[in-house]
């Protein structure tokens, strides 16, 4: 009996950490990790879900094929523009949102609780609302600016540069408090010292925000970066359901606003060539990281960072 | 303080007359330490009206008839259709709205539960006991936070075909809630917050009393680590909840969609009525705005700590 009470005890102390983080490594390792290897390997291969007898080899065929199609060049392009429209004003107004709530505020939790109203609406339900506040000839959007002088109504879906206008405004409408708290968090953690120091040597609080709030918080700011490039490259369910009929998947009559994740989708599972689709998100997934990387080394310098 | 940072900030760009009279913050205090002005309350209550306009439209429609997305100025107040507008969007068929809303609750109760049990035990491990490896693995954890798995997903799709059962997982809920069991974030949040709220001595004290791993879990971490676990199953539950790409690849044009999917099957075809499709979104809606007026508080801490993936 006293072996086995031992050798029990051994065995909870030895092994158990392990059993405890088992489900976790087993599970991601199948349902992650795999994947995205795998989707390596399909990517180097013809795999069609209508024709499952043509599978075989393919070797950089697919590859090959996404340099000439311009479709993906056009995608790509798309992306990028609604990128570049969705973020940049995004985190400066976070910016701005979190240097508002930085104050002794009545209701402060309240107004912290009622920013995350976008983040929590489910992305479909919003973005059909924005469907409709961007439609041509009763949308609010027009209406708006009806109010400031604009007599021709805009057609929002007719061309690139609105249609990527719309779109940005509800990532930007979805995010912008959500960043905004990741700020203020990283505001709130700034030595008060600091700003007692600069108030001696005249600093006006506008200053303070540039020179030493923003400073003091570049790495959230680089985060947030980072987080708004992974996610705003794989954009998906606005530009999907902003198509008059989303089942189609392509992004306008002309696919004026297609994106990446979109391309891929149709690429997939309306033409059924997953092989190809594969190969689209390895681009992806590249084009991620060094966009990635180069906006955070730029982030870094603009904001006075060191290197 | 006569000149607020607020008036500056709503007057820029500032004519360099303007420019000339800013004083510096003379009490040298902290921002979070002076009070707010008026122009703050009125810059923040008009980011409230953004923030909550669209919502708010959406149950305007909703509520309407046809008629109302046609008015201008756009209506203002709520009609009283929403219960026949709602009725439309139940029956109809091809949609499964009903289906949707239980399997949207099934899923993302299954995920929340599973992720909060699996991620608080690794976590515990992590923080708490001693075992080899145990400083490259939390490496591999913390590596994983920074892929986005939605690059996997053609594979990921094949995967699911290969399993067991007939036809594989896809088109079945299972494709959508096996994936979600873990989190590599759900491990590290936990890590963190275990950490610092479980002291070794009560685990050593625990130990010393004859207790198991899994006992001191029960009785000692798991207590200690509540608010963690209000703030990880919250973020959980609204991420599988909204969770769109997947669940639309796997079981889109199936007659089990999850909420999300059945209001894209809503919005696609040839006859779409706003006032439907935005009814069902305002359903869908609904139960989140719940959680974030029961659980803000908490929602918010768990941001402002980092917690950011979910």
């Amino acid at each position: 009996m006293r072996g086995l009470s031992h050798r029990l005890h051994r065995f909870d102390v030895k092994q158990m950490p392990y059993v405890l983080i088992a489900p976790f490594f087993i599970l991601f390792t199948i349902f992650g990790l795999f994947p995205l290897i795998f989707n390596g390997v399909v990517a180097l291969r013809t795999w069609r879900l209508d024709d499952p007898a043509q599978d075989g080899w393919a070797g950089l065929a697919n590859f090959e094929r996404l340099l000439t199609d311009e479709d993906f060049w056009n995608a790509l392009y798309n992306t990028f523009g609604i990128f570049v429209l969705s973020t940049v004003p995004q985190l400066f107004l976070a910016l701005c949102v979190a240097f508002l709530l930085n104050r002794r505020l009545r209701g402060q939790t309240w107004f912290r609780v009622s920013m995350l109203l976008p983040y929590i609406t489910p992305l479909t339900a919003s973005t059909l609302v924005f469907l409709v506040v961007f439609g041509r000839d009763t949308g609010v959007a027009n209406w708006v600016l009806s109010l400031f002088g604009m007599d021709s109504p805009i057609d929002w879906r007719a061309g690139k540069l609105q249609s990527w206008v719309a779109i940005a405004t509800m990532v930007n409408w979805k995010w912008i408090g959500y960043n905004a708290l990741l700020y203020l968090s990283a505001m709130q953690t700034i030595p008060r010292d600091i700003y007692e120091a600069s108030a001696l040597d005249g600093a006006s609080s506008w200053k303070q925000l540039w020179r030493i709030t923003v400073p003091m918080i570049l790495p959230v700011v680089i985060f947030t970066v980072v987080l708004s490039t992974i996610g705003g490259l794989q954009l998906f369910t606005e530009p999907m359901l902003l198509d008059s009929n989303p089942a189609s998947a392509s992004g306008g009559s002309n696919g004026e606003w297609q994106t990446i994740a979109q391309l891929i989708y149709k690429v997939g599972w309306k033409n059924l060539n997953l092989g190809y689709a594969a190969a689209m998100s390895w681009a992806l997934f590249l084009i991620i990281v060094i966009v990635a990387v180069v906006n955070t080394l730029v982030t870094n310098r603009l904001g006075g960072g060191k290197r | 303080m006569s000149t607020t940072t607020e008036d500056r900030i709503a007057h820029e760009p500032a004519p360099a007359a303007r420019r000339n009279r800013i004083k510096p913050s003379m009490s040298g205090r902290a921002p979070q330490d002076t009070p707010a002005g008026k122009w703050t309350y009125l810059l923040l209550g008009l980011t409230f009206l953004l923030s909550i306009y669209p919502i708010y439209w959406m149950f305007v429609i909703a509520t309407s008839t046809d008629a109302a997305l046609a008015e201008i100025p756009p209506k203002f107040l709520p009609g009283g259709e929403f219960m026949k507008n709602l009725d439309e969007v139940f029956s109809l068929q091809d949609v499964y709205f009903a289906e949707s809303l239980v399997n949207s609750v099934i899923v993302s109760t299954v995920i929340t539960v599973s992720v909060l049990f699996f991620c608080s035990v690794a976590g515990y491990a992590f923080a708490k006991l001693r075992f080899r490896g145990s400083r490259i693995l939390m490496v591999m954890v913390i590596l994983t936070l920074t892929v986005p798995n939605q690059l996997g997903i053609v594979a990921l799709y094949i995967l699911m075909g290969y399993m067991p059962g007939e036809g594989g997982w896809n088109g079945s809920l299972l494709a959508v809630i096996v994936p979600g069991l873990v989190s590599a974030f759900g491990v590290f949040y936990m890590r963190q917050f275990i950490l610092g709220a479980v002291p070794d001595e009560l685990i050593e004290s625990g130990r010393v009393d004859g207790a198991t791993t899994m006992r001191i879990y029960w009785s000692i971490v798991l207590p200690a680590v509540r608010p963690a676990l209000a703030v990880l199953g919250l973020l959980t539950f609204v991420g599988s909840w909204n969770d769109f790409q997947w669940p639309l690849i796997t079981l889109g044009g199936t007659d089990y969609p999850t909420s999300m999917v059945a209001l894209f099957d809503l919005a696609s075809g040839n006859y779409v009525l706003y006032r439907r499709v935005l009814a069902g979104a305002f359903v869908a809606t609904v139960p989140l705005i719940i959680l974030l007026f029961v659980g803000g508080r908490q929602i918010v801490r768990g941001i402002m700590e980092g917690a950011v993936k979910s």
